[in-house]
């Protein structure tokens, strides 16, 4: 693979429309897929006792259950550091302390 | 790596990187990076569920142990997958 820039055809500063709209998609499906691997691994902890022939129907409910309530948690997380912030600045604004 | 992707780029010497042969092994990465990920996640569960105190060797309850708690951690991963995605898509529809 010839990967000589001397007749690229992308400019100083200007990324290719398509490679960035790509860039774009894979990151979201990426973050998508991360937070898969967390949530299985955690729901795992709570959910699973010991590993039978198949998932039975209560631990799949659990499974997703667990989801749910872990979505829940992390907006009534940035929810309540949004309204304590207004009243009550956890993170310094200022760069110096 | 030439021929694998179906790209047009060649060597022909016309110096251009072609975005979709960079797409395509990008997307490659990728899933192998995810493979990765899932088998780290999965041994290192299966071996706390199998494993009591660690012998000689895997034992035939161990093994069987461990491709049992494969198959459960794929069909969780899967569960998990759905539902994640099932909220998604609900919270979209009500922004």
């Amino acid at each position: 693979m010839d990967s000589s820039s001397s007749s690229s055809a992308v400019g100083l500063g200007a990324v290719d429309p398509q490679l960035q709209h790509f860039i774009e998609v894979e990151t979201q499906k990426q973050r998508f897929q991360q937070l898969v691997h967390q949530m299985t691994e955690l729901c795992w902890e709570k959910c699973m006792d010991k590993p039978g022939p198949k998932l039975d129907s209560r631990a799949e409910a659990c499974f997703v259950n667990c989801v749910e309530r872990f979505i829940d948690t992390s907006q009534f997380i940035l929810n309540r550091l949004e309204q304590t912030q207004k009243s009550k600045p956890v993170f310094s604004e200022s760069l110096s302390d | 790596m030439e021929g694998g992707f179906g790209s047009d780029s060649g060597g022909s010497g016309g110096g251009k990187l072609d975005p979709g042969l960079i797409m395509e092994q990008v997307k490659v990465q990728i899933a192998v990076a995810n493979a990765q990920e899932l088998l780290q996640r999965m041994t290192d569960k299966c071996f706390r569920k199998c494993i009591g105190k660690p012998g000689g060797s895997l034992d035939n309850s161990e093994q069987k142990c461990i491709a049992m708690c494969m198959d459960r951690y794929m069909d969780a991963w899967n569960t998990v997958s759905r539902a994640y995605n099932s909220r998604l898509q609900r919270e979209r529809a009500n922004m």
